[in-house]
């Protein structure tokens, strides 16, 4: 019903308004910057792509400090871009109250839900993918013990961790869980180094497959697991070809489909704002399976994940979201 | 125990025998020109040149990545100073440095260098926010910033006080102090919002927001009465406490009793406690003093902006204050001439990032960089050359006054 309303809304707004059917996308990435190797980069690589596939060219801006949340997104409006889509849940309050001053304007936020009909909230569903991903870790540990490497302590990254854990509990109650995170600032997210500290510290404690949700920091932690002979299991973007039998797979998050998507959308003139809640069902989230890493994962741990990826689908299976109540069960 | 700033020009800057030092230094040094600038040249026209030198190598990084400097400038420019909005957040940002420079100038003058105003902000933060929290349902907005303004100075200050009671008591280097205390105030505040103040059901960990009980009015209703229009800028009461801040560090600094032992300390400690000052007391009183400003930080942000405790809303300016107080010669003064250009490059740079899709984000960083290596690092490089240049331009009465003193000695 909600959905209809939208859509009619939708209609009218590009009935009456000349540019909207011209569609000139902008994006502002969060704090992390563009060139994250996170969900940042990986809604730049979407716009890229949309870039090539239409001719149509995109503006951008990065984000330095909170107070330019605000007036980023009212920069943008006032010249006429749409979609502008904010990247990252510290926007969202900044969008509530811009969207209400340009209720003409299409806007679309990631990883946050703002309430109003001309903002098409991308949500997505990290602990589904990170539950595949958990169960893989634990089939493939011959230990018994496994890692985490989080970025920052923050709910988002709770949110992987405890979807992880619920994943590997579901396959082995009994294996051991090691969890660290890299850093209390922002800078946890571009630190290599110590990301591969903290994973050589969980390996020589006897773990064996690894998981990173840390941004540029995993890939430090990924190069240690690969020296050592072990596993690593990549994030957000496709990373399975940095190390090709020491990845065991990645959890991709499709921030960048859904951005091409979003863009498509207001091309075509199907824009239709509101919540999409992108998981396993949508193909938002899921684990990968390519010439990289068809040596690690066997067709059988394959076969365990997409059954469970079944169960999930179609809720026999409930995998527990940290942000719900902040908390986990495990 | 002993003073940790090495003595350079500038500490004779700090004092205020500049005049009588020109004409009265010994030439015993055999150097023909003594590093001594009349004021202007060393207030005004050196700081100058040291930001057109920055302004013309950044115009060069700009040049490199295909943008025309020129019309950058323009858009910097204008976009920090040319329309009401974009005026109204260079001094938003203005108002934050103004602290953070006049936290790090005062300790400065007591020879201590504060690298933890960063630190100190973000938990002075946290003590406005616990009154805020705690009133803005039952006291109106000039009831609750008074107190928060207190809390904020006691957090800020509490947060410098250990550093300074280890540099005073132990000798442990108020550098390194200051800067560890900057990661362990991260990660009280990420474990303290993360668990405690988020509000279930979000993904951002900040606090909730503040109601009207406890906000900071914007100045665009002022602003407006002139006939400009501040827009959406988040410009607040807070910039008029900043400069009230900066005449209070005037007034303590050159006008107390406990300003000149605070001054004497960071010129010599030995003869400091010779001359029976408690070095120790001084330091630890500095650093609550700075501490405080530092602390005032925040209710900008905090209150005054964003009307909720975010993680890392601090964002760097403890550190440009740094900059602010090295570019404005630990005189308030100085520091808010500085604390303007810093809020101009954040502003307009921010502008520029926006208009100019070929200038990214780092590069604003490198000019931002650059304006702080030639105002800080690189300071004195013009000073001989512009020192020989004043000389030579100087008046003939000089020179007659000086060889009068010689002839006389």
């Amino acid at each position: 019903m909600r959905v209809k309303w939208l859509a009619a809304a939708a209609a009218v707004l590009f009935a009456g308004n000349a540019y909207a059917a011209e569609v000139s996308p902008a994006v502002i990435y969060d704090i992390g910057g563009k060139h994250d190797k996170s969900f940042n980069e990986s809604a730049f690589a979407g716009e890229e792509q949309f870039k090539k596939d239409t001719g149509i060219g995109y503006h951008e801006f990065e984000i330095q400090n909170p107070s330019q949340y605000d007036q980023a997104l009212r920069n943008f409006a006032r010249r006429g871009y749409q979609p502008i889509i904010a990247i990252g849940f510290s926007q969202a309050q900044a969008l509530e109250k811009v969207s209400k001053e340009f209720p003409k304007i299409q806007f679309g936020i990631v990883d946050a839900t703002v309430d109003a009909p001309n903002v098409r909230s991308l949500v997505f569903r990290e602990e589904e993918g990170s539950y595949l991903v958990g169960m893989l870790a634990a089939l493939k540990s011959e230990t018994g013990k496994i890692g985490f490497v989080g970025g920052m302590d923050i709910p988002l990254i709770r949110k992987f961790a405890c979807g992880y854990v619920q994943g590997a509990k579901a396959v082995n109650p009994k294996i051991e869980i090691f969890q660290n995170m890299v850093g209390t600032t922002g800078d946890a997210w571009n630190d290599p180094v110590k990301g591969g500290e903290l994973a050589k510290s969980q390996l020589s404690r006897g773990a064996d497959v690894i998981y990173t949700a840390a941004g540029a920091s995993g890939l430090g932690a990924m190069q240690a697991a690969a020296d050592a002979k072990k596993y690593s299991i990549g994030v957000d973007s496709n990373q399975d070809d940095l190390h090709p039998g020491s990845v065991l797979t990645s959890m991709v998050k499709h921030v960048d489909t859904a951005i091409y998507s979003a863009n498509m959308d207001m091309k075509d003139g199907k824009w239709t704002g509101g919540a999409k809640v992108l998981g396993l069902k949508e193909n938002g989230v899921g684990y990968t399976s390519d010439q990289y890493n068809k040596d690690v994962l066997t067709a059988d741990m394959k076969s365990k994940a997409d059954e469970a990826k079944a169960k999930i689908i179609s809720g026999e299976i409930k995998v527990h979201d940290y942000t719900a109540d902040n908390s986990c069960p495990m | 125990m002993s003073s940790p700033i090495p003595a350079g020009p500038d500490r004779k800057a700090s004092g205020d025998g500049i005049s009588a030092a020109t004409a009265e230094k010994p030439k015993a040094l055999a150097r023909p020109a003594p590093d001594k600038l009349p004021a202007w040249a060393d207030y005004a026209l050196l700081p100058l040149i040291n930001v057109v030198a920055a302004f013309v190598v950044s115009g060069l990084a700009v040049l490199m990545v295909g943008a025309n400097p020129l019309e950058a400038v323009k858009i910097m420019v204008f976009g920090a100073l040319g329309y009401g909005e974009g005026v109204g957040f260079t001094l938003f940002y203005t108002t934050n440095f103004i602290f953070a420079g006049l936290a790090v100038a005062v300790a400065y003058h007591s020879g201590l260098f504060n690298i933890g105003a960063e630190g100190q902000a973000y938990v002075g933060g946290l003590g406005a926010t616990f009154v805020a929290l705690a009133l803005d349902h039952f006291l109106p907005w000039y009831a609750t910033v008074p107190i928060a303004l207190v809390a904020a100075c006691v957090f800020g200050a509490a947060w410098a006080f250990i550093p300074a009671w280890l540099q005073a008591r132990r000798g442990s280097h108020i550098v390194i102090t200051t800067i560890m205390f900057n990661f362990l105030a991260n990660a009280l505040m990420v474990w303290l919002l993360v668990n405690y103040f988020i509000q279930p059901g979000t993904m951002d960990p900040a606090s909730r927001p503040f109601t009207e009980g406890a906000s900071i009015p914007k100045l665009g209703g002022l602003f407006s009465l002139f006939g400009a229009d501040l827009g959406a800028a988040p410009l607040n009461l807070c910039i008029f406490l900043a400069l009230i801040a900066a005449v209070f560090v005037y007034v303590l600094i050159w006008r107390t009793k406990l300003g000149y032992e605070m001054r004497t300390v960071g010129l010599n400690p030995t003869a400091a406690v010779y001359a029976g000052i408690s070095t120790s007391r001084i330091i630890i009183i500095t650093m609550l003093i700075s501490g405080a400003l530092a602390g005032l930080l925040a209710l900008n942000p905090v209150i005054g902006d964003q009307q909720r405790l975010q993680l890392n809303f601090v964002n760097g300016a403890g550190f440009v204050g740094i900059a602010v107080a090295l570019m404005g010669r630990n005189h308030p003064v100085g520091i808010c001439l500085a604390a303007l250009l810093f809020g101009m490059l954040y502003q307009g740079g921010a502008e520029l990032a926006f208009d100019m899709p070929q200038v990214s984000r780092e590069m604003i960083l490198v000019i931002q960089g650059l304006v702080i290596l030639f105002a800080g690092a690189l300071e004195h490089m013009f000073r001989p050359g512009l020192t020989r240049a004043v000389n030579m331009i100087s008046t003939p009465q000089r020179r007659r006054m000086v060889e009068a003193g010689e002839a006389s000695r």
